[in-house]
């Protein structure tokens, strides 16, 4: 009786163990940016329906997970929302898309626009209170993003800031929940991907998008750079890999792509 | 059961007061607690109908989940759970019955593997993805699996299973055991025949407990399955459980709201199936419940 | 109890066998806890070495890529937090369990079942999602932003109630019929035999179930990181925006590099330490480890 379960299991185990011999092919694994992963993602699923003898893995766990994976040879190609850095020389990086940083508002907020100086102000704590920037009487909620992020640090640097300078009221992870938290706060003031906030104030999200300096803030502008705030989404492998991944990265910054790229709301970098 | 009793004593008055407050406290405390429930899970339902129609559970996901289905994840999602409930089971029980039935109490094993259990049921999620992704990925070499993934959450669901077990183990009267003793049983024979039995109510419970906290896991399974969409051809493959896309879509996909939501009801629905069929199984297995 | 079969001969008996394979089940999951613990550990090591203990302590802040890793207002908040919701969910999940095993009409009893079953299996980003969208907006409107303690306290109290709930039934359901009967014999209302009696008997079940929940209230990453408003400070108020040990991993682990990292996996060392502490005062309290 037990000799029947134990080979019922055993039989179930082998069964769900096998590969497939099919689809057991050439596979290249990606993983990095919760930002740019389901872009990746969706770029591999188009690569693997031209290259169907190729499997395109692609993991999240952020972009310094992208680098340490690749640099141990865990991962093929890393994916991180911003740019290599000097200590990063090892590794070569191809842009694969831009993504611009706007202010967002709360849609019943109305001040049409934020000097430098104000911006300043507000989100190192000087001005608290909306009716000292042209709103109406309430008060700033800052929403500020997660320490180590590009997005974070792309901000203080172009507003010449240091980390200990701002004085948030609301910290947040992900692009979404920077969006969701303005959307249920009529006071709050925060940065996100210019793309996203696009899309969602589209959607009917109760959001609206500050522009910088002047120019507005649209991905039109980020696209021919007259935008001051922007990132680049980077894939980045190990110098050695160059040739056998170069079907891949090329595929992934040729036009064909650019109607995916632009679909995830980011800016395509080759034109 | 319950009326069989008076429904005051001579005792006195603060008795009384007792007696009326004690039903309030615990109409209060389940409203408290339905209330809530029930609107959580209304917006969901709420949010999440208006995106939810046959092909969502047959089709593949597109445009970073967006679009097209979950039939994939839904797989993924039922690889994980059973490898997680597969794993955890045996071992659960195999400790649980061994710390009631075969250890002193006041062991020094007995003692640490209580502490290292209570502690187990700490440790953060996020921490619990890193070690599995560390341990069952890397070390034993597994990668990004359904496997590691299910493993992972083994070891997070121990915890309950081992505790309800012995709760429930512990439960049953002496009385019993002298009885399986008196009439000759080995010890495996009493276990499997009597007490696990008696237990059966106590086993489930910490079946299902075990379940939702497998279902509802998020953080861990990032690290471990993975995040790859793709329907799973086997064990080893990385596959991405439905909490890991409804945070995808919540939170990293612009526009993935409508789909969450769906996702989260379709999460429901998953949750029923399979609470169900382990409140079969348990009550088939252990059918040979002996009732007082 | 386990005296009962005395000193058999070890090993040469079937009994002995099943014995044995039950402290392999044993030994395996105790060893669970030993792994985490030294990979936890490898992991901050580097911290400990180039940043040194006495920092974590009283740096006054945390800036970790501005070389300050105060992790004090952190830990304060994440006890807060835990208390707080525990003593929200524990009576209210008890509570809920009583209703429905003694008060509740037969009709609701099924329905409040599956209730508790699906919240039980909730994912954290489902029932912080709602808390975003649903529960900060209401706070809000008593004091901006909304995202707060109070917030992270209510959502993680709706999270472990469940455990509480299942468990404590459980336990409930355990006590023997003769304690009713004989309850009834000596003419006690229902509710003098629920506290004088029954709560008692099941009281070591329901501590288990309250510590469960409490380390999962710990251990909670998710729903706590979308509703609390992560500011690091020592929380002054329900409405303060606080930031726990698990949100903070949760946050920068992702991006965070050296000695950074490890400083982050002190944390959930950190974590670990305060479930154990949390333990052992459990069971100094109750003395419950020997009870049966």
């Amino acid at each position: 009786m037990s000799e029947r379960w134990f080979s019922v299991v055993l039989l179930l185990v082998v069964v769900t163990g096998m590969e497939n011999p099919a689809l057991a092919a050439d596979r290249i694994a990606v993983t990095g940016s919760s930002t740019v992963a389901p872009l990746v993602a969706e770029i591999g699923k188009a690569f693997e329906a031209q290259n169907p003898e190729i499997r395109v893995d692609v993991q999240s766990g952020g972009s310094t997970r992208g680098i340490i994976d690749v640099r141990s040879g865990l991962a093929d190609i890393g994916m991180i929302s911003r740019s290599l850095s000097e200590d990063e020389n090892d590794l070569i990086g191809f842009e694969l898309a831009r993504d611009g940083v706007g202010l967002i508002l709360h849609l019943q907020n109305e001040v049409p626009a934020l000097s430098r100086r104000q911006i300043v102000d507000i989100f190192t704590g000087k001005v608290t209170d909306w009716k000292d920037v042209g709103g109406r009487p309430g008060r700033i909620t800052v929403v500020n993003k997660a320490e180590g992020r590009s997005t974070l640090e792309l901000f203080l640097a172009y507003f010449d800031l240091g980390v200990r300078d701002i004085a948030a009221h609301v910290v947040i992870g992900d692009n979404q929940q920077g969006i969701k938290t303005v959307a249920a706060n009529p006071g709050a003031i925060g940065y996100v991907s210019i793309g996203t906030a696009e899309f969602e104030s589209g959607a009917g999200t109760p959001i609206r998008l500050l522009g910088l300096e002047g120019v507005e803030a649209a991905v039109e502008n980020v696209k021919d750079g007259t935008y001051p705030l922007a990132r680049p989404l980077t894939l980045v492998i190990r110098p050695a890999e160059k040739e056998r991944l170069r079907g891949f990265i090329e595929f992934a910054r040729s036009p064909e792509m650019h109607d995916i790229i632009l679909g995830q709301f980011f800016v395509p970098s080759h034109p | 059961m319950s009326d069989s009793f008076s429904s005051s004593t001579e005792r006195g008055r603060p008795h009384r007061i007792r007696d009326a407050l004690l039903p309030v406290a615990a109409h209060l405390g389940a409203l408290v607690l339905c209330g809530f429930a029930f609107w959580v899970i209304m917006d969901i339902v709420w949010r999440g109908a208006p995106g939810l129609d046959w092909s969502f559970f047959i089709d593949e996901p597109t445009s970073a989940g967006r679009g097209g289905g979950i039939a994939p994840i839904l797989v993924s999602t039922g690889l994980i759970v059973i490898t997680a409930i597969a794993a955890a089971t045996p071992l659960g029980l195999a400790a649980a019955i061994f710390l009631v039935e075969f250890m002193p109490t006041g062991s020094r094993f007995a003692v640490w593997t209580s502490l290292s259990l209570d502690v187990l049921a700490g440790v953060p999620s996020i921490v619990f993805g890193l070690f599995g992704s560390a341990f069952f990925g890397l070390w034993l070499g597994m990668g990004f699996s359904i496997l590691s993934g299910g493993l992972t959450l083994a070891c997070m669901i121990l915890p309950l299973l081992v505790r309800t077990t012995e709760q429930g183990l512990r439960m049953v009267p002496d009385d019993w055991r002298r009885g399986a003793a008196a009439l000759g049983l080995s010890r495996f024979s009493a276990v499997r025949l009597v007490l696990l039995p008696a237990a059966g109510s106590a086993v489930t419970a910490g079946l299902l407990l075990g379940l939702g906290r497998a279902t509802a896991e998020t953080a861990a399974l990032i690290y471990t399955s993975g995040y790859v969409d793709r329907m799973p051809s086997s064990l080893f493959d990385s596959g991405r459980a439905l909490s890991v896309h409804i945070y995808d879509l919540a939170m990293n996909v612009a526009g993935g709201d409508e789909n969450a939501y769906a996702s989260a009801l379709v999460l429901i629905l998953f949750l029923i199936v399979v609470n169900v069929a382990a409140m079969s199984i348990s009550d088939f297995l252990l059918r040979k419940k002996v009732s007082t | 109890m386990t005296l009962f079969w005395g000193n058999s001969l070890f090993l040469r008996t079937p009994d002995s066998r099943f014995a044995f394979g039950l402290g392999i089940g044993a030994v395996c999951v105790s060893s669970i806890l030993l792994l985490i613990f030294l990979f936890v550990t490898g992991e901050a090591l580097p911290a400990l070495k180039n940043v040194g203990l006495r920092r974590f302590l009283f740096d006054d802040a945390w800036y970790p890529t501005d070389e300050s890793f105060g992790l004090v207002p952190m830990l304060v908040s994440s006890f807060v937090l835990s208390v707080c919701a525990i003593l929200l969910a524990g009576p209210v999940g008890v509570a809920a369990a009583v209703y429905r095993l003694y008060y509740a009409p037969s009709w609701i009893r099924k329905p409040y079942r599956w209730l508790v079953l699906l919240l039980a299996g909730m994912p954290s980003v489902v029932l912080g999602l709602w808390g975003l969208v649903v529960l900060v907006p209401l706070i809000a409107r008593i004091e901006p932003p909304g995202t707060s303690l109070i917030a992270g306290i209510l959502v993680v109290s709706l999270m472990v109630a469940p455990t509480v709930t299942i468990m404590s039934e459980s336990a409930l359901e355990g006590v023997a019929r003769s304690s009713w009967s004989g309850a009834a014999a000596l003419g006690l209302s229902r509710e003098s035999t629920l506290w004088n009696v029954v709560l008692p008997a099941a009281r070591g079940g329901i501590a288990a179930g309250i510590l469960l929940a409490a380390a999962r209230a710990i251990g909670e990453t998710m729903a706590v990181l979308m509703v609390t408003g992560n500011i690091v400070q020592m929380p002054d108020g329900p409405f303060s925006a606080v930031r726990v040990l698990t949100s903070n991993i949760a946050l920068e682990m992702a991006y965070a590099t050296g000695d950074h990292r490890a400083a982050l996996f002190i944390s959930g060392l950190a974590l670990t330490i305060l479930v154990l502490l949390l333990s052992l005062t459990a069971a100094r309290i109750a003395g419950l480890k020997n009870n049966v």
